[in-house]
Formats: C-alpha cells, sequence, structure tokens
C-alpha cells in the first residue's frame, strides 16, 4: 500500500459521502491508501481574489500545516472546489514569502509554515503516479457499451495555472474512461460553469446552465455524466429534477455521479461501497443494462 | 521553591477568606479593574480581587469552583499584547493585570424541538447557517478558558460529524468568550449543544434509564414522593442531613 495524504473536505463527509467511499475502495484496488489528513479544517470554500485578504489564507495554510507535520509535501483532495482552492492558495502564499510571513505571524499558535506542500487533485495521481495502462490492468467490470459524459466546470479547469489539464479540451476524464472500457460522450458545456453558488440566490441562472450541460450531454446519447464536485453534482440533478419523471420505477433523467464511482464500479468494488444510493437519480438501472452487475 | 509559593498563596489568602488584617498581608500588587487601579493582596483569585476591591457581585459569579462559567473576564498584562480570557474564580492576579468581567454573551439562540430534529450537519446549519463563516483563524480557541479545541469542533460541525463536536465540546461551560472574539460571529457554544443533544438522539437509550423511567411510571416511588412532598421544612431538613450523613457528606 502507498500511503498519501489525503484532503476530504466537508462535503465529502455529509452530502457526497459516496464520492469518498467509492475513493477509498477504488484506491485500495489499485493499492494506495488515502490517509486522511489530521485535525483538518475547511479549505476556506472560495478562493479569495483581492491579493490582500490574507485572512481568507489561513485556512488553507493551516491544513498545509498538517501536511508539514507529517513529513509529507503532497497533498490529494478529491472536491474539485477544494482542490481548487488549497492549490492556489499554496501558490498564492509561494509567490510572495512577505504574505506567507504575515500569515505565519497572524498564526503564532502553530509552528511556522515553511512552504512547498504539493496540491493535487485525485485525477492526477490517477494519471500521473498510478498510470491509465496500471487502472486497465485491474478492471474487474469493463464498462463496453456504457456512454458517459464527463463535466469538469470550473474548478479543474481554470484558472490555467492551476488546471489539471488544457482548460479549453482536457481529455483527463475521458481517457480515465476509455480505459475502464466505456464510451467517452464529448459536449461543448463540458467545461461550463454549472450555476454554482447562484443555486441559492438566483436559482433561475444554475437551472439555465443546467438545461444546457444536461441537454447537451442527453443530445449525444449520454447515459452517465460524471463530475468531481459535489456542488456541481448538486446543481446537474436538482436543476434536471423538475424536468424528469418516474418510468417503471426510475427516474428518467441522466444520473449524475463522481469520477470515483464509475472508478470503483469498473474495478469491482462490491455495491455497498460505490455510494450510489445518495444519488437523486439512481445510476444502477443503466449500469446493469449495459455492463451488467 | 514550590512549598514557598504555596506558603504565600496561603498567607495571601488568609486576609479575604479569613479575614486577617490588611497589615498581616506580606505581599501586593495592583491590578486595573474597569481601568481603575486597586491594591490587592497577591496570590488571590480574581474573584476575590475584584470583592477584595469593594464590588459586590450580582452577576458574573456563580459556583465559584470553576464548573458553571458564569465569572468569563478577559485581561491584558503590562507588557503583553494579547488579549487573554480567564475564570475569574480560577485565576490568580498578577502586577499589572487589566481585567473586565464578561459575565453574558448576547448571542442568538434559536429554539427548535429536538425529537423533530434529523441528527445531521444540515440541521446545524440550518440553526447556525454562520457555522459556513469560519475561516479557521482559531481565535475561539485561543479564548477558551477551558482549554477547548473550539475550532477544531466548529470544523467537525461543518462536515456534519456530531460525535467529534460531541467529544470535542463536552467540558464547554458556556461562558460565551469564543462567541464574543469570534470573527466570523459564530455562536459556538449554542450550535455544540445543539450538535450534543442531536447526537445524544442516535445513542441508545442505556438500560439503567430505561429501567428507571419503566419503574416511575409504574408508581413505584409514587408513596414516598407523597411522604415527602407532605412533610415540613424542618423535617425536610432533617431528612436531608440524614441522607447526607450516610453518604459521608456531612459529619
Amino acid at each position: 500500500m502507498t500511503r498519501i495524504p489525503y484532503f476530504p473536505g466537508c462535503a465529502l463527509k455529509d452530502q457526497a459521502a459516496g464520492f469518498e467511499r467509492a475513493a477509498r475502495a477504488a484506491l485500495e484496488k489499485l493499492g494506495w491508501e488515502l490517509a486522511e489528513l489530521p485535525r483538518w479544517n475547511c479549505c476556506g470554500t472560495v478562493y479569495s481574489l483581492s491579493s490582500d485578504d490574507l485572512m481568507r489564507h489561513v485556512a488553507p495554510v493551516r491544513n498545509f500545516i498538517r501536511v508539514q507535520e507529517l513529513g509529507e509535501e503532497k497533498l490529494v483532495a478529491l472536491c474539485a472546489m477544494c482542490y481548487n482552492t488549497l492549490r492556489r492558495s499554496s501558490l498564492f502564499v509561494a509567490e510572495d514569502p512577505e504574505r506567507l510571513r504575515r500569515i505565519n505571524a497572524f498564526m503564532d499558535e502553530e509552528p511556522d509554515y515553511e512552504g512547498g506542500v504539493e496540491v493535487l487533485h485525485l485525477l492526477q495521481l490517477l494519471r500521473d503516479e498510478i498510470g491509465y495502462e496500471e487502472i486497465e490492468a485491474k478492471v474487474e467490470r469493463p464498462l463496453y457499451g456504457l456512454r458517459v459524459a464527463p463535466y469538469y466546470g470550473c474548478m479543474l479547469l481554470r484558472p490555467r495555472e492551476v488546471g489539471i489539464d488544457d482548460p479549453d479540451r482536457p481529455e483527463v476524464m475521458e481517457l480515465l474512461f476509455e480505459y475502464l472500457g466505456a464510451e467517452a460522450v464529448d459536449s461543448p458545456h463540458k467545461v461550463e460553469c454549472c450555476g454554482a453558488y447562484q443555486t441559492v440566490s438566483n436559482p433561475w441562472i444554475a437551472r439555465e446552465r443546467v438545461r444546457e450541460i444536461v441537454g447537451a450531454a442527453a443530445r449525444r446519447g449520454a447515459d452517465l455524466i460524471v463530475t468531481s464536485c459535489p456542488l456541481c453534482t448538486y446543481n446537474l440533478e436538482q436543476h434536471q429534477l423538475p424536468n424528469t419523471r418516474e418510468e417503471k420505477g426510475a427516474r428518467n433523467g441522466i444520473p449524475v455521479i463522481y469520477f470515483t464511482q464509475l472508478l470503483a464500479f469498473a474495478l469491482g468494488v462490491q455495491d455497498e461501497e460505490l455510494g450510489f444510493e445518495g444519488a437523486a437519480i439512481d445510476p444502477r438501472p443503466v449500469l446493469a443494462q449495459r455492463v451488467g452487475g | 521553591m514550590g512549598q514557598e509559593i504555596m506558603e504565600r498563596i496561603r498567607e495571601a489568602n488568609e486576609a479575604v477568606i479569613t479575614g486577617i488584617e490588611d497589615a498581616d498581608v506580606k505581599h501586593w500588587v495592583t491590578i486595573y479593574i474597569m481601568g481603575k487601579a486597586y491594591k490587592v493582596p497577591a496570590d488571590i483569585t480574581l474573584m476575590q480581587a475584584i470583592e477584595y476591591a469593594g464590588y459586590r457581585f450580582v452577576r458574573g459569579a456563580g459556583c465559584r469552583a470553576g464548573f458553571c462559567g458564569a465569572c468569563a473576564t478577559v485581561y491584558r498584562v503590562a507588557g503583553d499584547w494579547r488579549l487573554k480570557a480567564a475564570l475569574a474564580c480560577q485565576t490568580r492576579v498578577e502586577d499589572g493585570m487589566y481585567l473586565v468581567q464578561i459575565p453574558f454573551a448576547p448571542a442568538e439562540k434559536p429554539t427548535y424541538r429536538i425529537e423533530e430534529e434529523e441528527p445531521s450537519g444540515t440541521t446545524l446549519l440550518k440553526y447556525f447557517p454562520e457555522l459556513a463563516r469560519c475561516v479557521a483563524c482559531n481565535t475561539c480557541t485561543k479564548a477558551c478558558p477551558q482549554e477547548l479545541e473550539v475550532m477544531d469542533y466548529i470544523q467537525a460541525a461543518l462536515r456534519g460529524d456530531l460525535e467529534a463536536v460531541t467529544e470535542l465540546s463536552f467540558d464547554c461551560i458556556q461562558c460565551g468568550l469564543c462567541s464574543i472574539r469570534c470573527p466570523a460571529e459564530i455562536v459556538h457554544y449554542h450550535a455544540a449543544q445543539l450538535a450534543r443533544r442531536l447526537y445524544g438522539k442516535t445513542l441508545p437509550v442505556p438500560k439503567h434509564v430505561e429501567e428507571r423511567v419503566r419503574k416511575i411510571s409504574e408508581g413505584k416511588y409514587e408513596e414516598e414522593f407523597q411522604r415527602i412532598m407532605s412533610l415540613g421544612r424542618e423535617e425536610i431538613e432533617e431528612l436531608y442531613k440524614k441522607e447526607q450523613r450516610e453518604k459521608g457528606g456531612l459529619k
């Protein structure tokens, strides 16, 4: 087992528990252990764009100190939002030692953060450290016949300096799904915003975004939409639901699942570890129909 | 050295506790209560010092044993920029201490029917949405006179980990200093109380409690209750003393 420090984030311990459960099970199949960071705190949620708002970087830097205390240098996140905020904050303090000095001075109860923690997204770990071929070799349930639409949203790709792939033509999820045996469905809206937190104050904005995103995937015959963000998943599910109906005991919309769930399914992880019960539109019927149990 | 200090503490306390004359006090310090200087015997508690200075507690004092949280006090010591927090009954005076009591925190306290609430992080955020404003500055932790990891339990609340909130906040005495200091205006201690109540709902009822409730509802203690209710004041006092003697509490 190779261990890597792992930052879960709040949503993965609550609403998006299946995202984490499937990741742990899938990684175990690949010989990796996600070692949860001790005493981690919120990533900082929304990255602050003002250059002197140092207070907003206290939360991410405190997490980096936890990594430093372990004597480790890498930290892997699953949630795209946590990844984005942590990664950008790590660059923000690396760019200017004076910023870090002031943050360290404020956190006088902690040892100083010395810099150097590298924040990774799990998709990078799968691509760069584990490797697609290694993953392919461990597939127990090849996803032949399954049409999967990756949905990147914003946080994995933008801004460019923290993007895990080409912000306009990413392929990290497409390649992963193809190595799992599935067919990746391309869509022009896969790198667009889901509406994010507008879903609270201006839900019509999110509804409009989701109509385009899900509509494009549906027209191209996608069986599933796959994300790496609990907020994207919430929007894609909740704003899709009013346009779906029960048919033979199942919702007729397009199920939205996390990439870790698809990975775990293909690697033969047991059903109870896949966390599909948390999905608003159950993906199990279409998986059973296309791939089988 | 340790013995010498203890002796000084004993000596100093005698003036307040047993009414020994000021002339017998050997060591004095100057403290500032709400900005006004007072010379008080060294090594007495803040609470004793406030009384020594002539104040009478109407609020801001309760159990005098570090348990009730009524005597929350903030102070600075000359030469140190840090604002410190303490319970007045549990902290000794230091020379050059500037202090004021904050016996009450004007904090919002939502009402809820606990039996109708789902034990989840969502319930916590429903009643305390400002939890999500936490920037992990840790100021609450630094303000806690109980030395709890307050920020850690707020973070646990955000992720819906009711068990961790319960464990980490269990020794909270609800003095409210965390909430007074919080830049995000979180009401830590009320949120933690809701978390403990919600977590309690998920635990099985202990067998002995179930048994006792059953006996009460079957009327097992009814006769005894009636007997006590019919007693006069003196008889009740005698009964109390007898019981305390049996427990070894009274001589």
